[in-house]
């Protein structure tokens, strides 16, 4: 195209070329800038690494599997948060997936067409909600709740089962891993839904329509053809899901419970990597501030890696199915 | 299709077609309640703080800044911090994400470069903010040893950028070839026919796309905590620290002053319809592509 542009305007103007210099700043600005994406990752990864050095220097590799945060004596290490981080995003998708699965479903297949938009929509401001009011909304809603009602009946109930029941114990704190995955379910549920509604509707009409002209019902189209065809994307989804999940911090601040014990039951407060920066990091320094810098370089990883394959998967799933 | 799915029970003599039915209803009827649900959280956690920020909700809240506990005071410092640094951050991130995505669709189509950058980018979209935070202390915070506005308007920029890269890229790739070949037949040159042809096309979708990253880092608070970090006195200069509505709210949230939890509401409140309505309106701009 540039040679059609550049032959066009020289037979305009005889001789000079009036686009050039603008080409030639255009084009390298837009280079430059889309440069800068690639800096960008670069920076963040090189810049991680340079602030954790220091904590891995001290405590080597063992760091990752210490169980040990203690500013006093200068003794860290990631265990209790990456546990925390886990565990959440864990409870957030047990919670999170058949949910956003149906609610997908919902939209796709049962819903009126007059009422799509505005439930579609009213899924996406679920999205918009910034994450400190999901933070706000369950200390002062959820988690009296959750101590009340919901975790004493857990308690009660799943508790007494053996081998599981040791998940389920312990007094009733209302904040904990177990809420804060709760809330992390609610956060990343309209992403999933979104994505997955997307990834559905790859599935040509005609695909769906012979399935139910041969007198199949709603669900069994659903798992016989939509499923089937839409699984990578549908994973993808769940993946990008869980990448967020594993990131959020300030929902997860406000009713984590910031302990650095782990503890074997689901209810009780623990800390995730998220939290503890949000917690810690204004008032850290030295070895403690580069611990954090640590956290946030396990963090970096675990999500890019999360995240890094859900978009190969969903990038696939696009160019497979156009 | 609901009246399709529903044709089986005119059989429903069939032992197997009653199982298939039962089965079908009960997935039905739980997706339509996973959907009440959603609905319902979304009604819950609207009203709710319509319930709890409406009252303190009053003028004195623009006019007065952030009080110490036990006294009057509003929030004016916090929501002109997070104007300014809302404001300077997409003003970096604008132009910025607007060039890459042009270069991505106008310069690079086809190429592995361009599509090295597409999925590096598609990644910081959903990159957690935190990180980004932790990123811009290090370049912005750490070398001259104190927290600033500049750093918190950084930090957004950072975040609000593949946001824009994003559907710029989107809405340039649903401009028909045959425009700019017009265009360019027309003897003009490229980066003419791609301001005044492709730009003007994708207008609306790419502003779409900057309205939504307003909306999503405006209510940011995990970076702002390492950039911006608090201020509790109004400031306009944005080489100080500054305070912010969210990060003011997640102090003030956590605090035991009953009045500080009060005034946490009330920003709770402003902050979520502004980037509720900044959303409604983003998606009216949206060109309705889908469907």
């Amino acid at each position: 195209m540039t040679q059609v542009a550049v032959s066009a305007s020289h037979g305009q103007r005889g001789g000079a070329h009036p686009g050039r210099v603008g080409n030639i700043l255009f084009g390298g600005s837009a280079w430059i800038f889309a440069i800068l994406v690639l800096v960008l990752l670069a920076g963040v990864t090189v810049s991680l690494v340079i602030a954790a050095a220091p904590a891995f220097r001290e405590f080597g590799f063992s760091f990752i599997w210490t169980e040990a945060w203690n500013p006093v004596k200068d003794r860290f290490g990631a265990l209790p948060t990456l546990y925390g981080t886990v565990i959440t995003g864990f409870i957030a998708m047990i919670i999170g997936v058949p949910v956003s699965l149906g609610i997908a479903i919902f939209l796709t297949e049962l819903c009126p067409n007059y009422l799509k938009r505005p439930i579609s929509t009213a899924v996406e401001l679920l999205a918009a909600v910034p994450s400190i009011i999901y933070g706000m909304w369950g200390l002062f809603v959820l988690a009296p709740l959750m101590q009340k009602y919901i975790e004493p009946a857990i308690i009660g109930t799943l508790g007494n089962i053996p081998l599981v029941g040791v998940f389920f114990q312990g007094p009733p704190y209302g904040i904990g891993l177990f809420t804060a995955g709760i809330i992390l379910s609610a956060m990343v549920l309209p992403y999933m839904v979104s994505i997955m509604r997307d990834v559905f509707e790859t599935v040509p009409p005609q695909f769906r329509e012979s399935a139910y002209g041969l007198g199949a019902t709603t669900w069994e189209v659903v798992r016989s053809v939509v499923l089937p065809y839409s699984r990578v994307g549908v994973i993808g989804a769940f993946m990008l899901a869980l990448g967020r999940a594993l990131g959020e911090t300030m929902a997860v601040t406000f009713v984590v419970g910031n302990s650095y014990h782990i503890s074997t039951s689901l209810l009780a407060p623990g800390s995730t990597i998220a939290s503890s920066l949000a917690n810690e990091f204004a008032e850290a320094d030295g070895l403690q501030l580069s611990s954090l810098m640590a956290l946030g370089f396990l963090l970096f990883v675990l999500t890019f890696s999360v995240i890094g394959i859900a978009r190969l998967m969903l990038m696939r799933l696009q160019k497979r199915y156009g | 299709m609901v009246t399709l799915a529903k044709t089986p029970r005119v059989a429903s003599t069939n032992a197997v077609v009653r199982r298939r039915v039962r089965a079908n209803r009960i997935i039905s009827g739980l997706s339509i309640a996973a959907t009440g649900a959603g609905l319902f959280l979304l009604a819950w956690i609207l009203g709710y703080l319509l319930f709890k920020g409406f009252t303190t909700l009053s003028l004195q809240l623009f006019t007065m800044d952030t009080p110490p506990p036990g006294s009057n005071g509003g929030l004016a410092n916090a929501i002109i911090g997070s104007l300014l640094i809302t404001g300077v951050g997409i003003l970096l991130a604008t132009p910025i994400g607007i060039l890459a995505g042009t270069f991505l669709i106008e310069y690079g189509r086809g190429t592995k470069l361009a599509e090295v950058i597409r999925f590096v980018n598609d990644m910081l979209v959903s990159a957690p903010s935190i990180i980004i935070g932790l990123f811009v202390y290090q370049i912005a915070v750490a070398p001259v040893h104190h927290f600033s506005a500049w750093a918190g308007a950084i930090a957004l920029a950072i975040i609000a950028l593949p946001i824009i890269v994003r559907t710029t890229q989107d809405m340039l790739q649903l401009v028909p070839d045959a425009l700019r070949e017009a265009a360019f037949a027309l003897g003009a040159p490229k980066w003419r026919v791609i301001v005044v042809v492709s730009y003007r096309a994708a207008f609306q979708g790419m502003l779409t796309g900057v309205l939504l990253a307003v909306a999503r880092i405006s209510g940011e608070t995990a970076p702002l905590l390492f950039t911006a970090l608090s201020n509790p006195s109004w400031t306009t200069s944005m080489s100080s620290p500054m305070a912010t509505l969210p990060v003011v709210i997640y102090k003030f949230a956590g605090a035991p002053y009953q009045d500080w939890q009060n005034l946490a509401w009330a920003g709770a409140l402003l902050i979520t319809f502004s980037v509720l309505i900044l959303n409604v309106v983003a998606r009216s701009f949206a060109p309705r592509t889908r469907n």
